[in-house]
């Protein structure tokens, strides 16, 4: 029983990892429809300028800030410059792009700050949380920003008129554009947030599995099975399916004698697969319908 | 027909034996295959310089630098040397590309420390068929010394195994009744240390094994595996890892506040990028083992070999990341190559190749511990087979015990 406990404390944690990561992954999937195959290496990327701004000896809460704008405007360049002129192509094209600019982020990481793990400090500390060590006071501090910024995402995609224009941008741009919404920029908005929140989950993720420039590739992967999982037009549901995700994976790792670390991720995909099959939007997710 | 060309085959042995006779006494001096002439020695190479193994592409760049600094210094024995190395992205089927390229179109001499156990499997065949050496390779896995079966391929660095019989062997004299829970990377890597440790533990260290958890290198963290592994009880942890898992485990063990003996492989045991990124309070008494100076533990600060080593870094390639491990592997294997190929003097053979780096008697290198010793044969193609356990205190690796030999079968 202990072991059970611990184990679901111990995915906790990880699930804030995959969580963080799939607020971004919904986050763009709100703005372009798509998913962004180079999600991970642009919060790998982010993290990367918080080190270097951190070891140019700018304190850690300058260093937050300056961050997130940097890749904020990083995510709208990205856009302007590359997605912008791909803009009527087709899936395939968007995919290639994305593969491509996955590969040259990495790469430009790599060479600029070599390929050694670096310790990336937490704002929280790493004592245990509440008397648990299973829990350390940074996991609670991520597992904390997960939330507050799942409760800024829900106020500003329902409340404020710019949210709401970019979910329209997003599902019907031709009505959209139609009632007045610049829809380009929207897009570029998007990409912006994306950017910056995927900055904040590498800064989180960092200190736990350590930067280097392939940090976020296995992330990714549990962020999209956990924001697919959730449904992708749900923030909330990314951030349950992240948390669902990284708890059953450890249980299945557990309690599967044998084969059931080897099949880890394989059985959670499995589980991801039947909950689709039963709920194609996801378990929060909404479904659309699309009119003929 | 058959009779024709039977009689054509027996005139050009002829004439070829008759060459080889008369000819003899003047050719002695040089002789060459191809890759080799007067004034140049051709050396191939293939590293992972893209894809999921790009760290390691360092090792190259180090070796590259390194002959550009054997050439500088006027080459050996006049010769300079031409390096040739390709990226393969640590893929297997690229791998067998470039050994082709280097050796049908490039046409070198031999292939040196081509690195990844999986990309050293895929073009051994090949390299054997080719009679072409395939010297060095740049892998811990223990089949590279096989000259029976495979006389053109050799390895270098210890093998895996040989670690882990020694770790076995430190065991049962330090903890004879102990409860070891085992962590381990999914691959070649981790399974081959593996089987080392459980070899050295025997039967009766069977029994102290009571847990052996694999984990994937797709996995984000291990966290979950070490909280598994203390539920066990145990008061051994092994941690079979490579750099960014290792740090991980260290920093894990320490948080859950799990106090077993711990063991780390070499693999993960740098200083510079495991140990201080994991925080060296939390690496305490850890146990491991080498056969290399650490650049970045203090002890060797004053050591010639090191300083020789960061002149030439501070030379020829500054822009290298002493922390590194790689760039020590680099050092010295470039510096193993050129001492293969002084001893070779003017008979650049294939062959002679073959021969004098499986003649290594007692060779020390600066950037090796004292005491590690590169020995080869005829019959023994694993370089170095020795390590010193070692034990982190304070910021650096305290040696202790003598220098341990995990030979297989010895």
């Amino acid at each position: 029983m202990e072991l059970f406990i611990n184990q679901v404390l111990a995915g906790i944690s990880t699930g804030a990892i995959y969580a963080c990561m799939a607020l971004a992954v919904v986050m763009i999937y709100q703005a372009i429809d798509h998913l962004n195959f180079a999600q991970g290496e642009m919060a790998m990327f982010s993290t990367f300028i918080a080190y270097q701004l951190l070891q140019w000896g700018i304190p850690y809460w300058w260093t937050f800030p300056l961050t997130l704008i940097i890749s904020f405007a990083g995510g709208i360049a990205i856009e302007r410059a590359l997605f912008k002129p791909l803009g009527n192509a087709p899936v395939l094209v968007h995919v290639a792009g994305f593969i491509a600019l996955f590969a040259i982020l990495n790469s430009v990481a790599g060479l600029t700050w070599d390929w050694t793990i670096k310790q990336f400090p937490t704002p929280f500390g790493n004592a245990p949380f509440l008397g648990s060590q299973l829990i350390s006071t940074h996991q609670a501090g991520m597992i904390g920003i997960t939330f507050i910024l799942l409760i800024l995402l829900f106020v500003f995609f329902r409340f404020t008129r710019v949210g709401l224009a970019m979910r329209a941008a997003a599902a019907l741009p031709e009505s959209a554009k139609l009632v007045g919404i610049n829809v380009s920029w929207m897009i570029a908005l998007g990409w912006g947030m994306a950017s910056g929140i995927g900055a904040i989950a590498g800064i989180l993720i960092a200190p736990v599995v350590f930067l280097e420039p392939n940090m976020m590739g296995g992330v990714l992967v549990y962020g999209f099975a956990s924001a697919v999982l959730g449904g992708l037009t749900s923030p909330f549901g990314a951030v349950m399916g992240g948390f669902l995700v990284g708890v059953f994976e450890n249980l299945v790792g557990t309690y599967i004698p044998g084969v059931g670390n080897e099949l880890k991720l394989p059985i959670a995909l499995a589980l991801i697969i039947t909950v689709l099959v039963l709920r194609p939007g996801g378990l929060f997710g909404r479904t659309f319908v699309q009119r003929v | 027909m058959f009779s024709f060309s039977k009689t054509r085959i027996a005139a050009i042995s002829t004439a070829v034996i008759t060459f080889a006779m008369t000819g003899g006494n003047a050719i002695a001096q040089k002789k060459y295959d191809t890759g080799a002439t007067d004034t140049e020695i051709k050396i191939g190479n293939i590293m992972p310089y893209s894809g999921p193994a790009s760290a390691y592409g360092v090792i190259g760049k180090i070796q590259e630098a390194y002959f550009n600094k054997v050439n500088a210094e006027g080459g050996i024995n006049g010769r300079k040397i031409k390096f040739i190395s390709y990226d393969d992205g640590y893929s297997p089927p690229k791998a067998v590309e470039q050994a082709r390229k280097l050796v049908e179109s490039d046409e070198v001499l031999f292939v040196f420390n081509p690195l990844g156990t999986p990309s050293n499997s895929a073009i051994q065949k090949y390299m054997n068929a080719k009679k072409v050496p395939q010297l060095f390779v740049a892998t811990g896995a223990t089949k590279w010394n096989d000259p029976k079966d495979f006389p053109w391929t050799m390895g270098w660095q210890p093998n895996y195994q040989s670690e882990g019989r020694i770790y076995a062997k430190y065991l049962m004299t330090e903890k004879p009744n102990g409860k070891i829970a085992i962590l381990y990377q999914n691959d070649d890597f981790g399974k081959d240390l593996l089987k080392g440790l459980k070899d050295g533990l025997g039967a009766k260290g069977a029994s102290m094994i009571v847990l052996e958890e694999s984990y994937e290198v797709s996995e984000p963290t291990i966290d979950s595996h070490i909280v598994k592994a203390k539920a066990t009880g145990a008061d051994i942890f092994v941690s079979v890892t490579t750099p960014k898992f290792g740090a991980q485990s260290i920093k894990k063990v320490a948080e859950i506040g799990w106090k077993p003996l711990f063991i780390l492989n070499n693999v993960a045991a740098s200083i510079g990028s495991v140990m201080k990124p994991a925080g060296f309070e939390n690496g305490q008494d850890i146990i491991s083992a080498n056969y290399a100076k650490d650049p970045t533990d203090p002890q060797w600060a004053n050591d010639q070999g090191i300083k020789n080593f960061d002149a030439f870094l501070q030379k020829y390639i500054p822009e290298a990341n002493r922390t590194d491990g790689s760039v020590m592997f680099g050092y010295n294997t470039a510096q193993t190559m050129a001492l293969v190929l002084k001893a070779a003097g003017d008979n650049l053979t294939r062959d002679n190749m073959m021969k004098q780096a499986a003649n290594l008697k007692d060779v020390q290198l600066e950037g090796l511990l004292p005491g590690i010793k590169l020995n080869t044969s005829a019959t023994d193609f694993a370089p170095i087979e020795q390590l010193q356990l070692m034990k982190f205190k304070g910021d650096k690796w305290e040696l202790f015990g003598d220098v341990l030999s995990g030979e297989l079968g010895g």
